[in-house]
């Protein structure tokens, strides 16, 4: 029996990392269905759940697997399923459902291309506004995006973390690329690693209320079985928990819901600079295309082009504020991602019409080579 | 003469219903309060801590079971109550996760869900309100309508063949399988107490009118439907599965058909991984 951290060094692929990652933070349940190029997540992580004592099943369907990580979760378990695009389609509606009653989980969503069975064994980033507006409704929804097998690992803890913290679902969004290459991955001691716990309820339960918000917007979150009688349901809802068929329950709920993120998105959004201080040129990017984006800066800085990078860890909530602000400076900017533009158009959103903006993408099944970028720098700026 | 308002007397099941919740959203007429009653009496008398149930349901009339029931409670989305139930079930296997929903949710939408549960053996109990239609939606058709019966998207008259339920389940794999009508009361607590005894996926199907949705198109009033359950059933747990169509005219067979001992889900998976990790 294997501890619940690997300390040491190891040579693996991102998805064994990320499961390596999600046992490490604390998982307990994980509720899967086969599909490439995430299979492997399921794989490794049903060898490693019953080590530490957690649970692993293979569902009928992704609708199915989604749906049992969130009963699992009410047990007061941390709970995971993984998934590609056409598993990620059928999860939606239960997205919305975790969304709506605050129930942490993470999921791994490694893309291929799209759309329907498109490239199943080809990388690509086609997912990224499927992951903010895929189910129906408004809602925030945090998404972070690994660029490698460390990351895999490293960013698996804080998608846990702040799927705790504040009692939603995270997204890991990752792409076959970062899924399938190995790489080294360093798992540091257990007292190296941070992990965040759901606040539990104290206080009498005769008076507990299910959704009433501490100072930070997140309510504490009882499991099944502590006492406290919880009723948890899909539909519009009050403090209490019980269903509310009103125009200004609706309104209550979903001020809270996305303010919950909205007024923290300084503690949730995570950006990584590079040469970013003195460039005209914002290069954007995430995920393994991110990777090339380095690359392409450097080039650009030996041909005397000031570029920087922005790189967005999380990509939703997304960074405005920031892209608000580097538009007041820049001269234009050039989003690197594996699709035909979906935060690009998010920097468009932000950065106005009066700075150009270009997209240095592609329809998905390989990485955006940094070339692509120089050719825009060349023909553009 | 100075008159005083008589105390209401508490409601015998108070303890097990959300009293703040009430009234319900049910119709008069309507048979889902009862089912609702003989399974609270059951929980009752199965003299188990009320913090060890948990209740889910799907989307319906009868979905809103879980919104009544004063234990840990789950309204899902239309289908998926026994992935959720097997989410917490497997996660917390001493725990009696109870799913009651409507047959549509059921059996429909949720029908692979249902047919892998049973096919794994998962312990929980499935109690289903089979109202041979979609009541909540205004009455279109079912996988459990009646041949030739009227709904509002078959107006002249249904031209498929109803799923039966028992044999469905028991075809599945289910160690437990029950047939009443919300009339018997007391079979259907006692039914569910065998499922809560029987360690492995039971499941009891409950017929049940729906007045307002299913009668009304199928000139059928909401006592002709209860006098059908009452003259037109035959109690036979020894009856064989495949002659359990619903046909109120030929006799429509009731009964504990089947509960039988198979190791359960989370016991098969304890034993080959957490003993062996152990
Ligand atoms: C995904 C989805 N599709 C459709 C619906 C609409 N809908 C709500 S209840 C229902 C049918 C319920 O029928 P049944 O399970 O038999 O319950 P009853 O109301 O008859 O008790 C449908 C189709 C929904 N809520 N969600
Ligand atoms: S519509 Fe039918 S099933 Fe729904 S509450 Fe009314 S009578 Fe019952
Ligand atoms: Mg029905």
């Amino acid at each position: 029996m294997k501890p619940a951290v690997l300390t040491g060094k190891h040579f693996i692929n991102g998805d064994v990392a990320c499961a390596e990652g999600a046992i490490a933070a604390g998982c307990k349940f994980f509720g899967g269905y086969p599909i490439t190029p995430a299979t492997e997540v399921a794989e490794h992580i049903s060898e490693r759940l019953p080590d530490v004592g957690g649970t692993f099943i293979q569902m009928e369907d992704e609708i199915a697997a989604m749906t049992s990580i969130l009963g699992a979760a009410w047990t007061g378990a941390k709970t995971m399923t993984s998934t590609s695009g056409p598993g990620f389609s059928l999860m939606m509606e239960t997205v919305g459902l975790a969304v709506v009653t605050e129930t942490p989980c993470v999921v791994v969503n490694v893309q291929r291309a799209g759309p329907s069975t498109g490239l199943p064994t080809q990388g690509a980033q086609g997912d990224m506004m499927q992951a903010k507006w895929g189910s129906h409704g408004d809602y925030e929804i945090i998404a972070i995006a690994p660029s490698s097998p460390q990351e895999m690992f490293d960013f698996t803890i804080i998608a846990f973390n702040l799927s705790e913290k504040y009692r939603t679902p995270v997204f890991i969004m990752s792409d076959e690329i970062v899924g399938h290459m190995s790489e080294k991955v360093v798992i540091p001691k257990p007292s190296k690693i941070k992990t965040i716990s759901r606040k539990k309820p104290k206080g009498p339960k005769n008076k507990f209320k299910l959704y009433k918000p501490d100072a930070d917007g997140v309510a504490p979150m009882p499991a099944i079985g502590d006492g406290y009688k919880v009723h948890v349901t899909g539909l519009t809802h009050d403090e209490i928990g019980y269903p509310v068929m009103s125009i200004e329950a609706q309104e209550e709920m979903m001020t809270r819901l996305l303010g919950k993120i909205r007024n923290n998105i300084d503690d949730i959004i995570m950006t990584e600079q590079y040469l970013l201080d003195d460039a005209d040129i914002v290069i954007v990017s995430y995920g393994v295309s991110s990777r090339t984006s380095y690359t392409a800066v450097d080039m650009a800085r030996e041909k005397g082009v000031k570029a920087g990078l922005l790189r967005l860890i999380t990509v939703w909530p997304f960074p405005d504020a920031l892209i608000k602000e580097l538009a007041q400076r820049v001269k234009g900017f050039i989003t690197v991602e594996i699709n035909l533009g979906q935060i690009c158009r998010e920097v468009q959103r932000c950065a106005g019409t009066d700075i150009p903006s270009y997209l240095a993408g592609h329809a998905g099944g390989a990485v955006v080579p940094p070339e692509d970028v120089l050719s825009i720098i060349k023909e553009n700026f | 003469m100075k008159a005083t308002a008589a105390k209401p007397l508490p409601h015998p099941m108070e303890d097990l219903i959300r009293m703040d919740r009430i009234p319900h959203i049910w119709c008069s007429g309507c048979g889902t309060g009862s089912v609702f009653m003989a399974c609270l009496s059951a929980i009752k008398e199965s003299g188990i801590p009320y913090n060890e149930f948990s209740m889910v349901s799907g989307i319906g009339c009868s979905g809103r079971g879980a919104g009544y029931i004063n234990v840990d409670s789950f309204h899902t989305t239309h289908g998926r109550a026994i992935p959720f139930a097997t989410g917490i079930k497997m996660a917390k296997p001493d725990l009696n996760v109870i799913v009651f929903s409507g047959d549509g949710d059921l059996f429909a939408i949720g029908g692979n869900h249902f047919i892998h549960a049973a096919r794994r053996n998962m312990d929980i109990t499935v109690i289903c309100v089979n109202n041979l239609i979609y009541g909540m939606t205004g009455g279109q058709v079912a996988a459990t309508t009646p041949h030739k019966a009227k709904s509002s998207t078959t107006a002249a008259g249904n031209p498929e063949t109803p799923f039966n339920l028992p044999l469905l389940a028991y075809a599945s794999g289910a160690t437990f399988v029950a047939r009443w009508t919300m009339l018997h009361s007391r079979d259907i607590a006692d039914a569910v107490q065998m499922a809560l005894n029987n360690k492995g996926f039971s499941f009891i199907e409950v017929l049940s009118p729906c007045p307002i949705n299913y009668g009304r198109r199928n000139k059928e009033k909401a006592l002709e439907t209860l006098r059908l359950y009452h003259d037109n059933t035959i109690i036979k747990s020894n009856a064989d599965l495949s002659e359990l169509d619903i046909d109120f005219k030929r006799g429509v067979v009731l009964g504990n058909f089947i509960n039988k001992e198979k190791p359960s889900h989370d016991e098969q998976y304890s034993k080959i991984y957490h003993a062996e990790a152990g």
